[in-house]
């Protein structure tokens, strides 16, 4: 092997020590910008976070968890939009999973290339992109209108749409990651295919798709749009899906629009609420991934 | 000649070259030996005859070189195929021509011992035969380094020659012996190097069969042309 | 690449010369095939992988397959399974008898098939579940045993893969924290807890270090006993050390089949002799 010299500033001192000082130049320019803007968005985080904390935290008490809205002036919380919050996000995501999970499943394991598969995906990523005020005037649409007037099932139903193309989505990049030598593993041990999917690769994408249940739920938990033309808000108690359901952003987009000083205190716990456990989702999602 | 694939790993292919040319090289030094023996012995030249007798150490060093690369090729290259029985070939080989080196040797000892003693006769025999056994090591050692397995048969078929020469050696050489005991001492020796001459001819033939296993990965089959009829030239055995 | 016979050469070579040989196992071998391929062909859409396999895997007997990249040794593999019907697409045609019937024919069933012939692959293929379950899993799937019995089983599988030792404490504990070896050795376990009567090995020893490896030959050799086995391995040490012959695959023909220690002394192939000496390129 002749060893071939490569041309270049190697040779010539001069260039190179230019050269180098142009690339370190290009170099600290970059690294400026980036810590610019880098700041430029912690800036808005924290003063968003900073805001939240100081208007949310001083109403936050007790009574908050306890007692229902109240009259302004008399003393009031947050029970009903709470649990109206938990109930309609709970339902959705009961509902959307499931179908999510077999949708993304039916892509990742039986239609892998297929025209009806590549035509599912499309729309299930359109519904995933899609605005979510969307959602909510499809549903008052079939819903609402028709059975004559706002209530909890129609806002259960709009959450579950939301979730859908989310679980969808996680779940057939999951089964994606799974090696196909396992499947063909497992095939080869003699399983039919169903027995494959079931115990063997819902089993290696689990924690992957938990997470992406969990990043679902975090989603829906903070939607305001699509409930404000299905449930609708409700400022009593009411467990009753039927009628006019309460719930958290419903709750903090109607006190915060309010001329009453508690209330839009109570608006800004609401949504220090709401953070805190979008928050707690999105630890909770990542510490399930990890354990992979 | 023909057109060998190199193999992938060019240094491998130069080792396996270098091992031919070593055997070559060893071939071509006891090719000289046997002839410089036979020549002393002719011309009666004690001082080519010592000669002999102190190359053969380079020979024996060769035989070392050849048996330590051929260990390094196996441990470090696990050669498989026509390379594994290259260097098979080349341990087998190597051992051969030693013992051809010590012959040789010992015929130039015995050269120097007869060279003091009384002539007897002409000795065109023993260089006929000489002639004989250098070609066979040559075609010999020539169809390994070309790869050749008809030079090697060619070889391994023509020890017949050899063999009736070194009859018509022994039977002189008794004649002589009985005419006149002063020549026994000389006859002896003749004879022992006549003895000599055969063996290396029949290490040649072994050394072509080993070549033809080398190139073929097939043993010859069938007994090997055989001439030597000296151990029943004076007395039938009984059987 | 020449194509050319060396002219010394020339009579060792079978006369009908590259590609027109028709490589038989050897009867040296003297045992019967449990798989027998006759004229077998195999496509991956119009792409002719294999063309014309005649080839046996003799009874309780290891055969080695090298070759190069692409040579159609893997596919080879995934035909004695079935694993190609899996894909829309690939199909064989010709024969591949085992018990009297092609198992290559649309009417077979198929996870039947793979429960009597098993494979073990490149990369090992834990489950997610526990070592236990790995075990149990493969047994579940064709017999309904007592838990007594699946003990009993789950040990056996364990203890003839040669990793019993280094699992008894630990069999209700992840398999995925097992090292490589131990995983394809599981692997192997879970194969054989099966019981099925052919083991195809797919390179399973490209993913592992030297002495992984080479207990996972030792375990092929021990394994024989009992099981028919075929090795597909770039290794060709390692089919020299494990194989009790050796196919020679190139461009999908099978060039040669010979006992191991004929096929690398003596190979008759021209072909074959350029792979295994490493002239090839």
């Amino acid at each position: 092997m002749s060893a071939t010299t490569i041309p270049g500033p190697r040779k010539d001192p001069a260039a190179a020590a230019r050269l180098g000082a142009r690339r370190r130049r290009a170099d600290l320019l970059l690294r400026g910008f980036g810590f610019a803007a880098t700041l430029l968005g912690l800036v808005f985080l924290v003063s968003i976070l900073a805001t939240l904390f100081w208007l949310g935290l001083g109403a936050l008490n007790l009574t908050v968890f306890t007692k229902v809205t109240a009259p302004p002036g008399s003393e009031g919380g947050l029970l009903n939009a709470i649990v109206g919050s938990l109930v309609q996000v709970g339902i959705g995501t009961a509902v959307g999973t499931p179908i999510g999970m077999l949708v993304g499943t039916y892509l990742a394991e039986y239609a892998r290339g297929s025209a009806l598969g590549n035509a599912v995906r499309f729309v299930s990523d359109i519904l995933l992109s899609a605005p979510s005020i969307l959602i909510g005037l499809f549903v008052y649409q079939i819903m609402v209108v028709p059975f004559g007037g706002f209530s909890g099932w129609a806002g259960s139903v709009a959450l579950a749409i939301i979730v859908i193309p989310i679980v969808v989505r996680t779940t057939e990049d999951m089964l994606s990651l799974v090696p196909n030598t396992l499947r063909e593993a497992v095939i080869g041990l003699g399983a039919p295919k169903w027995k494959m999917v079931t115990l063997v690769c819902w089993r290696a994408a689990m924690s992957g798709i938990i997470t992406g249940i969990l990043l679902a739920l975090a989603r829906v938990a903070g939607e305001t749009a699509p409930l404000l033309f299905t449930s609708l808000g409700n400022n009593g108690w009411n467990i009753d899906l039927a009628r006019p359901y309460p719930s958290l952003p419903l709750a903090i987009y109607a006190y915060a629009g309010s001329p009453y000083e508690d209330w839009i205190a109570l608006a800004w716990t609401g949504a220090l609420i709401i953070t805190l456990g979008v928050l707690g989702l999105n630890i909770l999602a990542r510490s399930v991934f990890r354990q992979k | 000649m023909e057109q060998r694939p190199e193999h992938t790993v060019r240094s491998y292919s130069e080792e396996l070259r270098r091992l031919r040319e070593m055997i070559a090289r060893m071939g071509g030094l006891a090719e000289r030996q046997v002839a410089d023996a036979t020549n002393a012995l002719v011309r009666r030249d004690a001082d080519l005859a010592t000669e002999v007798v102190g190359r053969d150490a380079e020979i024996d060093a060769l035989e070392q070189d050849i048996e330590s690369f051929c260990i390094r090729l196996l441990a470090l290259r696990q050669p498989v195929g026509q390379d594994l029985r290259l260097v098979i070939a080349a341990l087998k080989i190597s051992h051969g021509i030693e013992r051809i080196g010590d012959y040789a040797r010992n015929a130039a000892k015995r050269a120097i011992v007869v060279a003091q003693q009384p002539a007897l006769g002409s000795l065109n025999g023993f260089l006929r035969m000489a002639l004989l056994v250098q070609q066979n090591l040559k075609g010999a050692i020539d169809a390994l380094v070309h790869h050749d397995a008809a030079r090697a048969d060619e070889v391994w078929a023509a020890d017949q020659p050899v063999d009736e020469v070194y009859n018509g050696i022994f039977r002189e050489m008794l004649t002589f012996m009985m005419e006149d005991p002063r020549n026994i001492t000389a006859a002896t020796h003749l004879l022992f190097i006549a003895k000599n001459l055969e063996r290396i001819g029949d290490h040649a033939t072994n050394i072509a069969e080993t070549v033809h296993y080398a190139v073929r990965g097939e043993n010859l089959a069938g007994e090997r042309p055989k001439a030597d009829v000296s151990a029943s030239a004076v007395v039938r055995p009984q059987s | 690449m020449s194509g050319t016979a060396l002219p010394s050469e020339a009579s060792a070579i079978a006369p009908q010369g590259f590609g027109g040989m028709q490589a038989r196992s050897s009867e040296a071998l003297n045992a019967t095939p449990r798989i027998a391929m006759r004229n077998l062909d195999f496509y991956y859409g119009d792409n002719r992988a294999l063309k014309a396999i005649d080839l046996d895997l003799p009874e309780r007997q290891v055969t080695g397959m090298i070759g190069p990249s692409g040579c159609g040794k893997s596919t080879l593999l995934r035909v004695l399974n079935r694993m190609y019907s899996l894909y829309p697409g690939q199909r064989a045609t010709g024969e591949v008898m085992m018990d009297g019937r092609n198992i290559i024919a649309p009417d077979i069933d198929l996870n039947e098939l793979r429960a009597r012939v098993g494979m073990v692959f490149q990369k090992p293929t834990p489950f997610p579940m526990t070592i236990h379950e790995n075990i149990a899993f493969g047994v579940r799937l064709h017999e309904r045993l007592s838990k007594p019995d699946m003990e009993e089983r789950v040990e056996w599988a364990l203890t003839r893969a040669a990793i019993w030792g280094e699992v008894k404490d630990r069999l209700h504990s992840s398999a995925l924290g097992l090292s490589g070896g131990q995983q394809q050795r599981l692997c192997i376990a879970r194969s054989i807890a099966v019981r099925p009567e052919v083991i195809l090995f797919d390179e399973p020893t490209s993913a592992l270090d030297p002495i992984s490896t080479l207990k996972i030959e030792e375990l092929i050799d021990e394994l024989k006993r009992d099981f028919t086995i075929a090795i597909v391995t770039h290794n060709m040490q390692q089919a020299a050390r494990c194989a009790d012959q050796v196919a020679f695959f190139y461009l999908g023909e099978l060039i040669e089949v010979a006992p191991a220690a004929q096929l690398f002394t003596a190979p008759r192939h021209l072909k074959t002799q350029e792979y295994i000496t490493g002239r090839f390129g």
